[in-house]
C-alpha cells in the first residue's frame, strides 16, 4: 500500500471551515429537541465534608421548575465505583456524581435544577439551600511533600523506567554538579466552548446525547455502564468540539447530569456549564520537581536524577509522564527518575496538552540551560554534545529522529549565532534582550482504530470513524488521505466522525489521531481499491486486466498503471453498472513487533527571544522559532496551526497561566477568564514554524507522528531560559510573573540611572 | 442569577422616580460589569431600569472652556472623540488602556465610574467578603491578595477600584454631575469614590437614588506633558497591578504644576497633593520624580502577595513622569514601554 502526494501534504484549508464560520456547524449545546428542559448544576461551596441537609422548597416553588435532583432523591445508581470508570480513567475510585452526600472537592456538583427555561433553572439553583458539615482540607503541596507516595497501580508502567548505573557515586565523581528545584502551578484548560450535553429522550426510550467530548465511544460506554442501558439504546455524538486538548477525554459531569435528568424525567434535557464551573473539571496538576545533573567539564552528562511530585485527588491516582523524558533523551550512564503523588482535596487532574511532557521538559530543559552556564558551553552546543540516536531508558533504537535537523535549522532561522553568551549582555534602549532554547519530545503513538469507506456509484466517497475533531483538522486530513487513496478531488469526500454509532475509535488525544484514524482510513480505502481493481479487470477490453494493485497509481479520477500511464481507465468506468455502494471496513492496529523493537518520538527544538524592561518588569516574547520533526506532515496548514496554538500555550505556561488555590477553603479562586490569564494578541508576536524533513517508515503506513502536543513541549523552558539570559536571574517557579521578575533588580535609588 | 424585571426610563426625571419607588432596583447602561455580577449572584437587583434611552450621550463645550461628557457616551466614543484626543489625551489614553474594544463599545462613561472591584473574594459567593456581605469578613486579607490594595485600605476591606478611566479623571480634577430627588449636584471626581473604612459595601458617594448625568472636564488640559502607564500581568486585557496617570505643565525648564494619580493600589484613584506640590518649581528630572513617588507612596503597606506593588508603583511613577516630561506618552496600541 502506498500513498502519493496528490491530496496529502497540501496546505488545504479546513473542509469544515465554512460550516464553522457560518454557524452551520452545531456544537453540543446547539442541538435541540421538542419539549427540551434545561438543567443547571449547583456546585458545592465547600471542599470537604458532608451535606447535612438540602432544602429545595424555595427552588421548587419557582414556576417552571420541574425537579431538583440531588443524592437524596436521584434515580437508582450503581454503588460500585468501577461502573463509573472510562477508557482513560486514572487508577482509583472514579467520582460518582450525586451518589451520596460526601463532598470531595470544592465546586463538586451537588444538585441539578431542571426547569422549562435556562434562566429559571439558574435562578432556582440559587435558591437551593444546602448545609454542610465541613472538614479541614489540604491543597498545599508543601504540606504534602513528606507524605508523597508512589502509586500502587500505575497508569503506564513504562513511564517509570528502571534506574541505570550508580547515580550517587557518579554524581560525586562528576566535575560539575547542579541541583535545582522547579515548580509549576495548577493550570485549567478553558477551551472556548464550555462543556455541554444535550440528552435527547427518544419516544422509544432510546437516548441520543450530543456531548462535548474527545471520545463519543468512551462516553457511550460510560452512560451504558452507569445507567445500566443496553448499547443500542444510547448514542453519543460530538460532531464539532470547540477546543479540548485533554479536557474532554473523560466523560465530564454535565454528561452524567443531562442523562440522569433525561432518564429520570423521560424528557430531553440540556446541561451547560458556566465558565466558572469549567474550573471544577480536570486540570494540569501542580508539580515540584528536583533535577540533579552531573557532567564532565565539556558538558557531557554522566549522571541524572529527576524526581517529580504532582498532586492528585483523594479518590484517584492521576499520573502523567513527567520524568520519563529525562531518562530517555540524553546519553547518560547513570540515571534515576522517579515520580510521586500528593493527595489534595481537589478534583482529579486530567491530561492537558502534552501531560507530563510540558512540565517535565520545562524542568529538564531549564536544568540543561543551567548546566550550560555552569560548564561554559553554549546551550545549543550542549544539546548537540549530548545527542543520542537511541532511547536511553530502554536502549532501543528510535524509529526515526531528525532532532539534529531541528536544532540546526531552528538555530539558523532564529539567528542563534548572534547570541552573546553572557547573561545581561544584550540590550536595546531600555530593554534587556535574552535568547533561550530548549528541546521538545513527545510520544508518537498509534492505537487500534476502525474506519469504514463507502464509495457510491456516483463516485462520492464517505469516510466514517468515531474519532473526534477538536478543532485540529481531523476532518480535513481524513478527507485528504481518502482523496489521495482513490485519486478523487477533495470535494468528492464526505467525512463522518464524532458518533458512537460509527466504527470505533479511541479517545482523540495523545497526538495519535492522524497516525491511528489516518491509517484506518487509508486501509479502508485500500479495501475499496482492491474491489475496484477487481471490477476494472472484469470490464471487457480492460486495459488493467491482470494488473496487480501494487502497480497502480490512483490520480485525477483515473486508475493508471504506474509504469505505463497509457494503460488507464476512469474510476467512473469502474463504477459503471454498480447498483449500490461498495463498502470497506477495517480494524487497524499498530505492528506490535515494531513497537517492541523501536521507541517512537516526535522531537522539536524551540528558540525564543524575550525583551524585558528591567525596571518595570514588563516582558514580551518577541520571537519564537519552533522546528519540529514529526514524520510526514499531512497538511502543512493545519499542522502549522497546531504548532502556533501550542506555542501560544507555551507562552501562557511560561508567563501567565496559574489557577490559584486558597488553602483555607480548598478552592480555586481566579475562576474566570478575567483573572485566569492566557496570552492575548498583544502577548503573541512572531512565531515561526519549521517542519524538518523526517522519513518515518515503521510506525504506520502514512509515516506520520502527530503534531498536537509537541509544540508546547520545550516552549516554556525556552522562554524561561531566555529570561535568564536577558537578566542573569533564574526564576524556577512558573509562571514567571512580574512580581518574580521585579526581584531581578534592587529598589530604585534617588540617583539617576 | 435571580429573577428580575426590566423597565425603561424615558428621561432623567423618570429614571429618578423609578429608582425611588423600587428599593432593589438598579440602573443598567452597558451592563458590562453588572450582568457578570448578577450571573454570579453578587448583585441581585430585582429590577433593572434601562437608562440607555436617556439623552446623555453627547459631548459639549462648557462655558469655562472645558468639556462636558454625557454619562452615556460609550467608552470607545470618548476615547476616539477628537476633542478628547487633542485636548485631553490623558483621558483618551487611560480609556484605551482598559478592557477590550468590545467592552469599550458597550460600556458607558457613567458606568465606568461605578465598576465594582475585581477582588476574587468579592466575586465568589462561597467566600467571605465585607463588601458583598457586610460582616462576613475579608477573605482577601489573609487569602490570595496579589491584586489588592497597598494604600487606604481598612481592616474590613483591601479591595481596589479597577477602572483606568477614573484614574485619569482624578488626575484631571474632573467633576461628576449627578441628579437626584433633591436636585442636581456636582461631586469632585477625587471625592466620588471613597475609602472602605467600616462600610466597604459603599463604593462611592453617589446616593442610591441619584444618577450620574455627566462628567465635566475643567479647562486645564495637559495636552503635551502627560502619560498613562499601566502595568499588568499581560500586555492587554488585564486589570492594573499598578497604573499611573501623570500630567505636567513645564515652563522654562521647570515644572509649573503637576498631577499624579495611581490606579490599582487603593479603593479609589489615589492622589496626593503634597506629592504634586513637591514637583512644582523643580527641574523635571529623575530625582524630583523619585521624591514625588516616595511622597505619594508614604504609608503604603502590602499583604502576603502584593508587597511588590509598592516598589512597582514607585518605578512606574518615575517612568510615567519621565514619559510625561519628555512628551513621549505611553502608547496604548504599541505596548512597548519607552
Amino acid at each position: 500500500m502506498s500513498v502519493g502526494t496528490n491530496g496529502i501534504g497540501k496546505p488545504v484549508s479546513r473542509i469544515d471551515g465554512p460550516a464553522k464560520v457560518t454557524g452551520r456547524a452545531k456544537y453540543a449545546a446547539e442541538f435541540s429537541a421538542p419539549d427540551l428542559a434545561y438543567g443547571f448544576v449547583v456546585s458545592s461551596a465547600v471542599a470537604k465534608g458532608r451535606i447535612k441537609s438540602i432544602d429545595r422548597s424555595a427552588a421548587l416553588a419557582v414556576p417552571g421548575v420541574i425537579e431538583v435532583f440531588a443524592h437524596d432523591n436521584r434515580p437508582s445508581l450503581p454503588s460500585s465505583h468501577e461502573k463509573y470508570t472510562d477508557q482513560v480513567a486514572a487508577p482509583g475510585s472514579p467520582f460518582r456524581p450525586l451518589y451520596d452526600g460526601e463532598i470531595l472537592f470544592s465546586g463538586q456538583p451537588v444538585a441539578l435544577v431542571v426547569a422549562e427555561e435556562l434562566e429559571i433553572a439558574r435562578f432556582a439553583a440559587s435558591l437551593v439551600d444546602i448545609r454542610y458539615e465541613t472538614e479541614a482540607t489540604v491543597t498545599d503541596l508543601d504540606m504534602r511533600i513528606d507524605q508523597a507516595f508512589e502509586p500502587e497501580k500505575k497508569r503506564a508502567p513504562e513511564w517509570d523506567p528502571p534506574a541505570r548505573g550508580d547515580v550517587d557515586s557518579a554524581l560525586s565523581r562528576a566535575p560539575t554538579n547542579i541541583r535545582t528545584e522547579y515548580r509549576t502551578p495548577v493550570e485549567h484548560h478553558n477551551p472556548m466552548e464550555t462543556f455541554a450535553s444535550t440528552a435527547v429522550w427518544e419516544n422509544d426510550g432510546r437516548l441520543t446525547v450530543y456531548d462535548k467530548t474527545q471520545g463519543a465511544p468512551n462516553c457511550h460506554e460510560y452512560l451504558c455502564s452507569v445507567f445500566g442501558l443496553a448499547k443500542d439504546k444510547v448514542r453519543v455524538l460530538s460532531p464539532y468540539v470547540g477546543g479540548a486538548f485533554g479536557a474532554g477525554l473523560r466523560p465530564n459531569y454535565q454528561l452524567f447530569m443531562a442523562a440522569l435528568a433525561a432518564i429520570g424525567l423521560k424528557r430531553s434535557v440540556r446541561v451547560t456549564l458556566t465558565r466558572q464551573q469549567m474550573f471544577t473539571l480536570g486540570y494540569r496538576p501542580q508539580t515540584l520537581q528536583t533535577l540533579t545533573l552531573g557532567a564532565e567539564n565539556d558538558g557531557r552528562l554522566v549522571a541524572l536524577k529527576h524526581d517529580a511530585i504532582a498532586n492528585t485527588s483523594r479518590f484517584e491516582d492521576y499520573q502523567e509522564p513527567t520524568v520519563v523524558w529525562s531518562g530517555a533523551l540524553y546519553p547518560c550512564d547513570h540515571s534515576t527518575v522517579t515520580s510521586r503523588l500528593a493527595r489534595f482535596d481537589l478534583f482529579t487532574p486530567c491530561d492537558m496538552r502534552a501531560p507530563g511532557g510540558a512540565v517535565g521538559m520545562y524542568a529538564l530543559e531549564s536544568a540543561m540551560d543551567e548546566l550550560s552556564y555552569a560548564v561554559g558551553v553554549d546551550p545549543l552546543e550542549l544539546r548537540l554534545k549530548n545527542y543520542s540516536e537511541r532511547d536511553q531508558n530502554y536502549g532501543k533504537p528510535i524509529s526515526s529522529k531528525a532532532l539534529r535537523d531541528c536544532y540546526l535549522q531552528g538555530a539558523e532561522r532564529f539567528g542563534w549565532s548572534k547570541r552573546r553568551p553572557e547573561p545581561r549582555s544584550m540590550r536595546e534602549g531600555r530593554e534587556l534582550i535574552g535568547y533561550g532554547m530548549a528541546t521538545g519530545i513527545w510520544e508518537a503513538f498509534r492505537v487500534p482504530t476502525s474506519a469504514r469507506a463507502i464509495l457510491a456509484p456516483d463516485g462520492t466517497l464517505e469516510i466514517a470513524c468515531a474519532t473526534a475533531d477538536i478543532g485540529t483538522g481531523t476532518y480535513t486530513i481524513l478527507a485528504q488521505i481518502a482523496a489521495e487513496m482513490l485519486g478523487l478531488p477533495l470535494d468528492k469526500v464526505i467525512v463522518k466522525i464524532g458518533d458512537s454509532d460509527l466504527p470505533s475509535a479511541p479517545v482523540e488525544g495523545g497526538s495519535w489521531t492522524a497516525a491511528s484514524a489516518g491509517s484506518a482510513v487509508m486501509e479502508a480505502c485500500d479495501g475499496l481499491r482492491k474491489e475496484l481493481l477487481k471490477r476494472a479487470g472484469a470490464v471487457s477490453n480492460a486495459p488493467l486486466r491482470g494488473v496487480n494493485l501494487a502497480d497502480l497509481t490512483w490520480v485525477d479520477g483515473e486508475i493508471r498503471m504506474t509504469s505505463d500511464p497509457s494503460r488507464a481507465m476512469l474510476l467512473s468506468e469502474a463504477l459503471l453498472g454498480l447498483n449500490g455502494p461498495i463498502t470497506s471496513e477495517v480494524s487497524s492496529a499498530p505492528d506490535e513487533q515494531v513497537l517492541q523493537e523501536y521507541s517512537h518520538y516526535a522531537h522539536s527544538a524551540v528558540f525564543a527571544e524575550v525583551r524585558l524592561d528591567e525596571e518595570l518588569g514588563m516582558l514580551r516574547v518577541a520571537r519564537v522559532v519552533s522546528a519540529v520533526a514529526a514524520g510526514r506532515i499531512l497538511n502543512p496548514k493545519t499542522a502549522r496551526s497546531q504548532i502556533l496554538g501550542a506555542v501560544v500555550g507555551g507562552i501562557g505556561m511560561a508567563l501567565h497561566e496559574e489557577t490559584v488555590i486558597d488553602h483555607r477553603y480548598g478552592r480555586f479562586m481566579n475562576h474566570n477568564l478575567a483573572e485566569y490569564h492566557v496570552p492575548v494578541h498583544a502577548d503573541v508576536h512572531a512565531i515561526d514554524v519549521i517542519f524538518v524533513d523526517e522519513q518515518e517508515h515503521r510506525l504506520n503506513p502514512l509515516g506520520v507522528k502527530g503534531v498536537g502536543e509537541i509544540g508546547i513541549v520545550g516552549t516554556a523552558a525556552a522562554i524561561a531560559n531566555a529570561v535568564f539570559h536577558a537578566t542573569g536571574v533564574r526564576v524556577r517557579d512558573l509562571p514567571i510573573t512580574i512580581d518574580k521578575r521585579l526581584e531581578l533588580r534592587q529598589p530604585t535609588s534617588n540617583h539617576a540611572a | 442569577m435571580i429573577d428580575f424585571d426590566y423597565v425603561r426610563a424615558n428621561d432623567v426625571g423618570d429614571a429618578l422616580s423609578q429608582i425611588t419607588k423600587h428599593q432593589a432596583a438598579k440602573f443598567i447602561a452597558g451592563g458590562t460589569n453588572l450582568i457578570d455580577l448578577m450571573k454570579e449572584d453578587v448583585e441581585q437587583p430585582t429590577r433593572l431600569i434601562d437608562i440607555t434611552g436617556l439623552p446623555l450621550n453627547e459631548i459639549h463645550e462648557t462655558q469655562t472652556g472645558g468639556l462636558k461628557i454625557g454619562a452615556l457616551v460609550p467608552n470607545s466614543d470618548l476615547a476616539y472623540d477628537e476633542r478628547i484626543t487633542k485636548r485631553y489625551p490623558l483621558l483618551s489614553s487611560a480609556n484605551l488602556a482598559g478592557a477590550s474594544p468590545q467592552l469599550r463599545n458597550m460600556a458607558s462613561t457613567g458606568g465606568n465610574l461605578l465598576q465594582r472591584t475585581r477582588c476574587l473574594y468579592f466575586y465568589d459567593t462561597a467566600t467571605p467578603c465585607n463588601k458583598r456581605r457586610p460582616g462576613s469578613g475579608c477573605g482577601a486579607a489573609e487569602g490570595f491578595n496579589r491584586m489588592n490594595a497597598i494604600l487606604g485600605w481598612s481592616k474590613s476591606c483591601i479591595a481596589v477600584h479597577p477602572s483606568d478611566m477614573c484614574v485619569a479623571l482624578s488626575a484631571l480634577d474632573a467633576v461628576v454631575n449627578v441628579a437626584g430627588p433633591k436636585g442636581d449636584r456636582a461631586i469632585k471626581s477625587t471625592d466620588f469614590h471613597r475609602l472602605p473604612g467600616d462600610t466597604p459595601e459603599i463604593d462611592t458617594n453617589l446616593a442610591r437614588d441619584e444618577i450620574i448625568t455627566a462628567i465635566e472636564l475643567p479647562s486645564e488640559e495637559f495636552r503635551r506633558h502627560y502619560s498613562y502607564l499601566k502595568i499588568r500581568d499581560r500586555l492587554s486585557y488585564a486589570f492594573a497591578l499598578v497604573s499611573v496617570a501623570a500630567a505636567l505643565k513645564i515652563e522654562a525648564g521647570a515644572i509649573k504644576s503637576a498631577r499624579l494619580a495611581l490606579g490599582g493600589v487603593a479603593h479609589k484613584p489615589w492622589r496626593a497633593p503634597d506629592a504634586e506640590q513637591s514637583l512644582e518649581g523643580k527641574q523635571p528630572d529623575r530625582k524630583a520624580f523619585v521624591q514625588a513617588a516616595d511622597i505619594i507612596l508614604q504609608g503604603a503597606v502590602g499583604f502576603a502577595h502584593n508587597r511588590f506593588k509598592i516598589e512597582l508603583a514607585r518605578r512606574a511613577i518615575v517612568r510615567a513622569l519621565e514619559q510625561a516630561a519628555a512628551g513621549t506618552p505611553q502608547s496604548q496600541s504599541v505596548k512597548v514601554i519607552v
